[in-house]
């Protein structure tokens, strides 16, 4: 029976409803039904927002199949019903005149592809069948690692996971590498160096617990609206005793409600960090957690001659001005600094460091506290605070005056604390030094796992977690932080793929910054862009846009809107966009929630899943599991074609019929209850009868898909310490944190008291049972001892020590200024999205180099005066801003890069941490000149 | 040239810019005529920085477009006959294109007539003209559609605030719905507010929440009989004490004491 209900009524129950969602209260179904069904005009249903890490719940309204309005969800934990103003738009996204509606490919004027061709629309099936020429020519040319895919942290969970299953299992080759390398693969090679598992250890609920909200490098007012406005409640809460402190290399809208803010020279956190571990050491030892320590630490080191994820200055495509910075890959000059930080490897001002360890940067041994506490001595507070004060205008005995009030914070005993970190912290040439010292100095006052305490890392994409990590996106990874250079990892994800042994390639992929190193120099040939922007977000962009336009190659780009990475593209795919689809992301919390399709798709565009898994029809099993030639592997990767039959396989059998229409996954039958009246393009074809990747009207694959792909995705963590619970489960839940073990998701990690799989072990109160790098050396503070045993290290977790380095380009005289680049409020990443939203560009149209009013001066420039920013590698025009947002200390210049017309990537410099290989886009030197 | 001329010659420039394509060229030259007959003062448009007070303002102008030329953002327009507007007076919209507060203020010094001054940029205590003291107009925030009274995290006014913490500042204050939100909510600040409308045109919302108007139709006014006890500043409202003395007259007074009527009850 159809209820009807009239305005008052309807007011009535949704009202109810909300409140009743808020308090946790189930409704009886009748009332709930009400409330989805009172306007005949609309439809409401769940979704995340398209956005950040922080992950807020929304509410989609549809209507005559278009979305018209979005609400945050009053009933999602982390926004109860809020938004910033980038969700505030979620409404307006996907609608943007210029949207890609149909395949085009740059041809020639018999309408064939021609590199040098202008772009001409073509059908699906044109465009499949060029793909396909070009990877099984790149096959034969070069092999498995010929192919690079470009992967996101914004990817749908399920389409991360059909990407991989493609690549890795079908093609056999891990060059995919996601964006998310840019965002946080210092925060992950953080967290499997120091717990053998990735993730945080805390929840957003440590905001409301805490006593202390310390940033670093993480300008959460503008990065992260709506966890902002929760540190601003609890400042509110207890003005007098809650404490905010911001560290940052510039001033910027999270200082206005900090107690402390403290302007720090680039790179010097790693400075100030080892500053706290001997505060605590030296002069506070009673506030050490001796009895956590004992039961739960080994103190560890590694080397520090690693380079900076540089090419080497014999690279052929470096210009003479880039060697200058280059050169320092193989030997770095000793500076005074240094010679201070690195005095305990011998090393002396003026010294070269030569870097010999470029290949091992990640590895690491035990040393003893004794050697752990020697290592620190340098850093005083005298010394520390000459070394990292970075407003020149401030005197040193204030700065000190900060550092120690920063000190006294994390040193008092009953304070409880969070270190919140961003990109300031990952995007770092020792990114992953300085997340490991996060956790050094929480590790060491017992301020780690519990509520209220810990260090924190903050994501940036809405699935950077959930996709990029979890799923395992990244060149190195398989699903649940496994790695494709373990044999038992392999094995197992070839038992849950049905491959056969042998199948997954051994040797790790090409890292973002590598892939377009690699198209470069002409490794890669068939490139495949999906759900980011890689030509506008890779620093040193100049190179990598003249090596996808100038040499032989073929780059195919899926996206919604045409930027710059479609510009350099050969083939341009119209993809569907998020509510445009079924899906799930992960938040920064480790909470995953999904949505279902609330819309067809615009034009001919059709979901990132669907291209996938079509691309897979298009390969024959003998065409790529016979032997393969893999650089590196010796005698390549085996053929397994042999072993097909123990899987009822032939040869003939299709890529897709093995890895996507298996039986496993026919068995996933649609409808079913909750795909049950909702779109499904993928699944059930729609409305528009599109012609598909073979010419004929796309019916839908007649299974569900998206059940499918999350079902079996979940096998992967289930009993691992990544559980998840079940589809149906998270269409019904606002998200859930993982591990969901006996449907109850997890707040606290690695703490007894809240998360199972910590009391399974045993161990106490904590077990830290990441089982990763869990088997060390041990040796002395410059290197490990070959002869001593190896050490277990079950259920704990290190505490590093990593030294002050100088970052390896840094202001001179010809280049006499930092570069700093970030986003703001109003855009988020290459502004594909949120410049098609006419509200989010008039309020920020264009983006502006802030500068120092001083330096504005001593160059001769003018507020708002358009000047040239200058590396060694490029230059790009920008409007001077010296006042607003973000107050930029004399020698500093900071410049956002979401605008695609001050391309300030072409300026950045591409050096990474050489162990998580993740870009530092926040340090580099400039000089500045009016145009 | 002298610079009268000069003044002349550019002011024949910018009509034509102003009126070709619009149907206007025909007018040609310097034919305002007619058309300032209508010239009237209008008290909801905003001028350029150090302009005198409207009333003055319209008379002293000689809408030669100098101020419109000098402008690097195009901001400053001349008033077409169809607007509201005093006829050829320069004058601008935020939401279209706000004032950008260039530091050096090239639109005040080209003008002849004293429309425009920069001495009305130098504060009391001050020797130098900035633009910071600029009054071009006001900024009024409406609580009701701004989406940060709802708990939505814009701020987009206040960041593109060129006296960000001065100008507009945020207030925050606890979601006692979410019980775990602040709301923060701007805030702005008369006595530093110059009127730019960078607030205005960077507001999210269809029609702007913060819109800017002419100081004196938002500003209110103290009497100076009255002084805050805790702020010794604002005894500086007497300065300009104008010498008080009442007439005193009798008659009222008796008027009314003579005057029973009152006292007893009306009868019917």
């Amino acid at each position: 029976m159809k209820m009807r209900l009239n305005r008052r009524d309807f007011i009535k129950s949704s009202a109810v409803a909300t409140v009743a969602a808020v308090a946790g209260i189930s409704l009886p179904k009748e009332v709930q039904a009400a409330a989805e069904t009172a306007e005949e005009n609309w439809k409401w249903d769940k979704a995340v927002c398209r956005f950040c890490g922080t992950g807020c719940g929304i509410m989609i309204a549809t209507q005559n199949d278009r979305i018209v309005a979005v609400k945050g969800d009053p009933a999602a934990p982390v926004n109860r019903g809020l938004n910033c103003i980038k969700g505030y738009f979620n409404a307006k996204i996907m609608y943007g005149a210029d949207r890609l509606t149909t395949p085009l490919m740059r041809v020639d004027e018999a309408g064939n592809f021609s590199k040098t061709g202008k772009f001409k629309p073509i059908s699906w099936k044109k465009a499949f069948d060029e793909m396909e020429f070009q990877i099984k020519k790149t096959l034969k040319e070069i092999g498995p690692t010929g192919i690079g895919v470009f992967g996101s942290g914004q990817y749908t969970v399920q389409e991360g996971y059909a990407a991989v299953k493609l690549i890795k299992a079908g093609f056999r080759s891990n060059n995919l590498d996601p964006n998310a390398r840019h965002c946080m693969a210092s925060a992950v090679a953080g967290f499997m160096q120091t717990f053998g598992i990735d993730e945080p250890s805390g929840c957003y609920d440590d905001i409301e617990l805490t006593d202390t909200v310390v940033t670093w490098g993480a300008n959460m007012a503008e990065m992260h609206p709506i966890l902002w406005s929760r540190v601003a409640d609890r400042k509110l809460t207890d003005s007098e005793n809650v404490k905010v402190v911001n560290l940052t290399t510039f001033a910027n809208r999270t200082s206005d409600l900090s107690d402390i803010e403290i302007v720090f020279k680039p790179n010097t956190d790693l400075a100030i960090w080892n500053f706290l571990a001997h505060e605590i050491v030296y002069n506070h030892p009673e506030v050490i957690d001796k009895d956590f320590i004992e039961k739960n630490i080994v103190f560890a080191t590694g080397f520090a001659d690693i380079g900076y994820g540089m090419r080497t200055p014999d690279h052929p495509k470096f210009t003479e001005k880039e060697k200058e910075t280059v050169k320092n890959e193989v030997s770095k000059k000793i500076s005074a600094d240094e010679a201070v930080t690195l005095g305990y490897l011998g090393l002396k001002e003026g010294d070269s460091m030569e870097m010999k360890h470029r290949d091992a940067a990640g590895k690491h041994w035990i040393i003893g506290f004794e050697d752990f506490k020697k290592a620190l001595e340098p850093y005083t507070l005298e010394f520390t605070a000459k070394v990292s004060k970075g407003d020149p205008n401030e005197t040193l005995e204030d700065y000190k005056a900060k550092l120690q009030a920063l000190s006294d914070l994390y040193t008092e005993k009953k304070r409880k604390i969070v270190s919140f970190w961003t990109m300031g912290m990952n995007q770092h040439t020792r990114g992953t030094w300085v997340n490991e010292q996060s956790y050094m100095v929480h590790f060491l006052l017992g301020k780690q796992a519990v509520p209220g305490s810990g260090a924190f890392s903050l994501t940036g994409q809405p699935s950077a977690c959930g996709t990029a990590r979890e799923v395992g996106t990244f060149s190195h990874r398989l699903p649940a932080d496994m790695v494709v250079d373990n044999p038992k990892h392999r094995e197992i994800s070839e038992k849950i793929w049905k491959l056969p042994a042998g199948t997954l390639n051994p040797k790790q992929g090409s890292h973002i910054m590598q892939l377009h190193r690699d198209i470069e120099d002409g490794k890669i040939k068939f490139a495949w862009v999906q759900v980011c922007n890689p030509y506008q977000d890779t620093a040193n962009a100049n190179h990598w846009i003249k090596a996808a336009r100038l040499t032989d190659n073929f780059i195919v780009v899926s996206d919604a809107y045409p930027g710059i990475s479609a510009k350099v593209a050969d083939l341009v795919l119209p993809s569907a966009m998020i509510y445009e689809k079924w899906g799930a992301y992960g938040n920064a919390e480790r909470r995953t929630q999904h949505w279902k399709q609330q819309v067809t798709p615009v034009g001919d565009s059709m979901p990132d899943v669907w291209q996938i898994v079509e691309l897979s029809k298009r390969f024959k099993l003998r065409e790529v599991w016979g032997s393969q030639p893999v650089a590196g592997v010796e005698g390549g990767l085996p053929s397994v074609l042999e072993n097909l039959n123990e899987f009822g396989y032939n040869p003939n059998n299709t890529l897709y019929d093995v890895l996507f229409a298996n039986e496993y996954a026919s068995s996933f039958k649609i409808p079913d209850p909750i795909s049950e009246g909702n779109l499904n393009t993928e699944s059930i074809g729609d409305k528009r009868n599109i012609l598909g990747s073979d010419g004929q009207t796309w019916k839908g694959y007649g299974f569900f898909i998206q059940k499918y792909l999350w079902e079996e995705y979940r096998k992967f963590g289930e009993g691992h310490g990544h559980d998840y619970a079940d589809f149906d489960t998270y269409h019904k839940v606002r998200g859930l944190k993982w591990p969901v073990v006996n449907g109850k998701e997890t707040h606290w990690r690695f703490n007894s008291k809240y998360d199972p799989y910590a009391r399974k072990e045993n161990n106490g109160q904590f077990a830290f049972y990441g089982k990763a790098m869990k088997e060390l050396p041990v040796g002395n503070l410059q290197t490990p001892d070959p002869n001593a045993p190896k050490q277990k290290l079950t259920n704990k977790a290190k505490i590093f020590f990593r030294p002050y380095m100088e970052p390896p380009e840094m202001p001179d005289k010809d280049y006499p200024l930092w570069l700093s680049t970030g986003r703001v409020l109003e855009h988020w990443h290459s502004g594909t999205m949120t410049m098609r939203v006419p509200e989010l560009y008039r309020a920020v149209p264009e983006a502006l180099c802030y500068m120092h009013p001083k330096d504005a001066e001593k160059f001769g420039i003018k507020q708002g005066d358009k000047i040239w920013v200058e590396s060694r590698r490029g230059k790009v025009r920008a409007h001077v801003e010296t006042r607003g947002r973000n107050r930029v200390p004399q020698g500093l210049i900071y410049v956002p890069w979401f605008d695609e017309k001050v391309f300030i990537n072409k300026v950045v410099l591409d050096a990474t941490c050489p162990i998580s290989k993740q870009t530092d886009y926040k340090k580099c030197a400039v000089k500045i000149y009016k145009v | 040239m002298t610079s009268s001329e000069k003044a002349m010659a550019t002011r024949r420039d910018v009509l034509k810019k102003l009126f070709t394509g619009a149907g206007y060229i025909s007018v040609g030259g310097i034919a305002w005529g007619g058309l300032l007959k209508d010239a009237k003062s209008n008290p909801l448009i905003l001028r350029p920085p150090g302009a005198l007070a409207e009333d003055d303002f319209i008379k002293a102008c000689i809408k030669c477009g100098l101020c419109v030329e000098a402008c690097p953002y195009d901001t400053l327009k001349l008033a077409p006959a169809e607007d509201a507007v005093a006829v050829g007076t320069p004058y601008f919209k935020a939401r279209e294109i706000p004032c950008y507060m260039c530091p050096d203020v090239p639109c005040v010094p080209p003008c002849p007539s004293g429309a425009l001054d920069m001495k009305l940029l130098i504060k009391d205590s001050e020797t130098e003209p900035s633009i910071n003291n600029a009054t071009m107009g006001l900024a009024v925030l409406n609580k009701e559609t701004c989406v940060a009274f709802w708990g939505i995290q814009c701020d987009a006014c206040y960041r593109a605030c060129p006296l960000l913490n001065e100008a507009i500042s945020i207030v925050t204050t606890r979601n006692e719905r979410t019980g775990k939100h602040a709301y923060l909510i701007p805030d702005v600040n008369a006595d530093y507010c110059t009127g730019c409308g960078l607030c205005e045109h960077a507001c999210i919302t269809e029609i702007p929440a913060i819109k800017v108007f002419p100081r004196d139709m938002v500003m209110g006014q103290n009497g100076s009989h009255y002084v805050k006890g805790w702020d010794k500043a604002d005894e500086s409202r007497m300065n300009d004490l104008k010498k008080q003395e009442t007439k005193y007259d009798n008659s009222a007074a008796l008027d009314y004491l003579n005057n029973s009527d009152d006292l007893f009850e009306d009868e019917e």
